[in-house]
């Protein structure tokens, strides 16, 4: 099967969902005329025209506003915020309107939106550009929040949102754009994925690495480093943050007991304090060491590339972390593995 | 309903002097317009009129019994504005307003016993009872929300009318907000929104003079607020909120630049609020003065006053409708009262519409997992 990178994919999906049904259009800004500020909508002006690929104006509370009205009358708006740092201009939108909607009227009106976004760091692009608060809308009822890490599964994933009846949040990641991955097959036949549900993405007996969006490519990468070294990891890869797959993640905790959780926001109050409060809840007699959490620096993100660097987890950072945890469950010897030999 | 001036008009009336429009190049004429209606139309919008104020009365007191939880804002002084608008609205077309609205959801054609069983928090009101006073809807009527926070209807009402664009309906969708409601972004870009993609959609500013006790001088760089309209290309006017049949005019030519032309209006009525900004507020902030001048800006004793005048009503036939409309009030109350409460087992029913694996559903003191 193909090999594309998630751009790709997301563009690819974008078409043929419009394709598949008039009420899908999109709105954002630059992502018609400009095709995006990531190229995600290549293309799809020229052939769908203005009507169904929107610019709009600098005006997030507007756009985003105005898309949540116009679901509400059975349009399937798919926005673009540029990066979900501007999410926070449409907040009381997003929060107050779109999450409520459905339920605050007694189940009389849906709002079938779709909110694309990316977060993600180290692009030096300072503070207020590389932050990740997806736990904001994760901590919504209301909303679902959805964080794909593979073309396959971004398609997939992208699918299932447009199609579903709720404001769903699509996180994107900037690191994530380039990578590449197989499709399972041609973009217009691959099935929607299950909002809710993660995915055991590598089976493994002596570890559970628990991430999502770029975090779980860093979980792989750091299994397949362990497995060299003769440790088993299981990789959960959590794909859905709100619903939260808490069945997958316990009953992978059970197996292994142990988890390391890698997230890309900050560790106080973040995924990973959900994650590991799930996991004292669901698999606290199995527990051989302390759920440890792989987060960013407790800091406003800096433009240096030393100190961005320094404050952003890494595929590094999530081994010092695994093996901490390995030691201190016997499974590594206590000493560090790299002074043994 | 007729509007001849052939079938004895019960009044010639203008608008206030300080009636004006702009057009969309911002320049502003001053002028003043003719109307009429039958005595027949005059007295069905004062029986409207009259069943808004009941209920609002209605609404205070059961408030007051503590029948109705959270915060309850009224209409009081607002039933000729809510009538003429309505009465320029076909019933296909949407209505979205802010959380003083339950005479709107009345003017849209709800019944007072599903919209004072939603005050009470009963299953039968308009919204199930999730919503309460201030998030009455009713997807059948197409009054699309209360919305309780300040501006928050604005773009939601926008976006509504783009999807009609979008669909080539011809229904028009009108959004009525408080006077502070120009203050907060979201006005700003929604107007700019809808005058940029040419929308039907009729913003509807209830000039109150409050936003609560703040007044519109102290919150308005420009206390003309239609003249905001000037700033989108979008035409807009002032109108006399008081007079319903003004009010109806002015929303008429509104309504038929959206439906026609597919543009944006921008509508300002003038009424005044005749009692604090919710249930609870004395308006202590407000000197004897003001108290006694708002007696003289009534609407709804101003139209009985000119209805007695010109003998389309007399004073017996207005107690009579009363009596009618009381009792009608009286009886929403009684089912609302007699309503049931929604059950506990209905609890998370709305949280998604389409449901998902994964949903946490547990009471506060039920641990995440039972096994």
């Amino acid at each position: 099967m193909a090999t594309v990178t998630y751009r790709q994919a997301l563009r690819d999906t974008l078409h043929a969902e419009m394709l598949r049904d008039e009420n899908v259009f999109l709105m954002g800004e630059e992502i018609g005329l400009f095709e995006g500020s990531y190229k995600i909508t290549e293309g799809l002006l020229k052939e769908f025209g203005p009507r169904r690929v929107r610019d709009t104006p600098i005006a997030e509370e507007g756009f985003v506003g105005a898309a949540i009205g116009a679901a509400m009358l059975g349009l399937r708006p798919v926005v673009e915020l540029m990066t979900i740092n501007f999410s926070l201009l449409a907040l009381d939108q997003i929060v107050n309107h779109a999450a409520k909607i459905y339920g605050m009227f007694g189940g009389q009106a849906s709002v079938p939106l779709v909110i694309r976004t990316p977060g993600g760091g180290g692009q030096q692009l300072g503070a207020t550009h590389s932050q990740n608060v997806e736990l904001f809308y994760s901590f919504i009822p209301g909303l679902k929040v959805v964080a794909p890490s593979t073309p396959a599964e971004a398609s997939a994933m992208l699918k299932a949102a447009i199609r579903d009846d709720d404001p769903v949040l699509f996180l994107e990641n900037l690191a994530l754009y380039n990578s590449k991955g197989e499709l399972p097959a041609e973009i217009a036949d691959i099935e929607p994925a299950q909002i809710g549900r993660a995915a055991v993405t590598r089976p493994g007996t002596d570890i559970t690495l628990i991430g999502y969006s770029r975090m779980a490519r860093v979980t792989t990468e750091v299994a397949e480093t362990l497995a060299a070294e003769g440790i088993s990891a299981e990789v959960v890869d959590l794909r859905s943050l709100r619903p939260l797959d808490r069945a997958t993640i316990v009953e992978s905790v059970r197996r292994t007991g142990c988890a390391v959780v890698a997230e890309d926001d900050w560790l106080t109050y973040g995924i990973g304090a959900e994650i590991a409060a799930t996991i004292q809840e669901g698999a606290f007699d199995w527990l051989d060491a302390p759920v440890r959490r792989v987060a960013m620096a407790e800091v406003p993100l800096p433009y240096a590339k030393s100190l961005e660097t320094a404050a952003l987890p890494s595929a590094d950072s999530l081994l010092a972390a695994a093996r901490d945890t390995l030691r201190a469950t016997g499974r590594l010897p206590l000493s560090p593995l790299e002074n043994a030999s | 309903m007729a509007e001849t001036t052939k079938a004895a008009p019960a009044r010639a009336r203008r608008t206030r002097a300080d009636s004006a429009r702009s057009n969309g190049g911002g320049a502003t004429a001053q002028g003043t317009t003719e109307h009429s209606a039958d005595a027949a139309t005059l007295v069905a919008y004062y029986r409207q009129m009259l069943l808004i104020r009941r209920f609002e009365e209605r609404a205070a007191r059961a408030y007051t019994e503590a029948k109705i939880g959270g915060y309850c804002h009224l209409n009081l002084g607002e039933e000729a504005t809510v009538v003429g608008l309505m009465a320029a609205l076909r019933p296909s077309d949407y209505l979205f307003t802010n959380y003083r609205e339950h005479g709107y959801a009345l003017g849209k054609g709800i019944g007072a016993d599903r919209v004072m069983a939603e005050l009470y928090g009963r299953s039968t009101g308009v919204s199930k009872g999730w919503g309460g006073s201030m998030h009455l809807f009713d997807a059948e009527a197409r009054l699309l929300g209360g919305y309780g926070i300040v501006g928050g209807q604005v773009p939601l009402a926008t976006g509504a009318a783009l999807a009609v664009s979008y669909k080539g309906g011809d229904e028009v969708v009108m959004c009525q907000m408080g006077d502070g409601t120009t203050a907060i972004g979201a006005f700003h870009e929604s107007l700019n929104i809808a005058g940029l993609w040419d929308l039907p959609v009729v913003f509807v500013v209830i000039n109150n003079g409050l936003g609560m006790g703040t007044t519109v001088e102290n919150s308005a760089a420009e206390p003309e607020l239609y003249k905001r309209g000037a700033a989108y290309r979008m035409e807009s006017a002032r109108v006399d909120g008081t007079d319903v049949i003004a009010v109806r005019e002015a929303a008429r030519v509104a309504v038929e630049r959206a439906r026609s032309e597919s543009r944006p209006y921008l509508l300002e009525t003038v009424s005044p609020r005749l009692k604090g900004h919710s249930v609870v507020d004395p308006a202590r902030y407000r000197s004897k003065e003001e108290r006694e001048a708002l007696k003289a800006a009534d609407p709804l004793a101003r139209l009985a006053l000119e209805l007695a005048e010109s003998g389309a009503l007399s004073h017996d036939d207005r107690d009579r409708l009363d009596a009618e409309v009381t009792a009608e009030i009286n009886a929403a109350a009684a089912f609302a009262d007699g309503s049931p409460a929604p059950e506990v087992s209905t609890l998370f029913d709305y949280t998604y519409a389409t449901p998902v694996p994964g949903e946490l559903r547990r009471l506060p003191a039920e641990p995440v997992f039972r096994d």
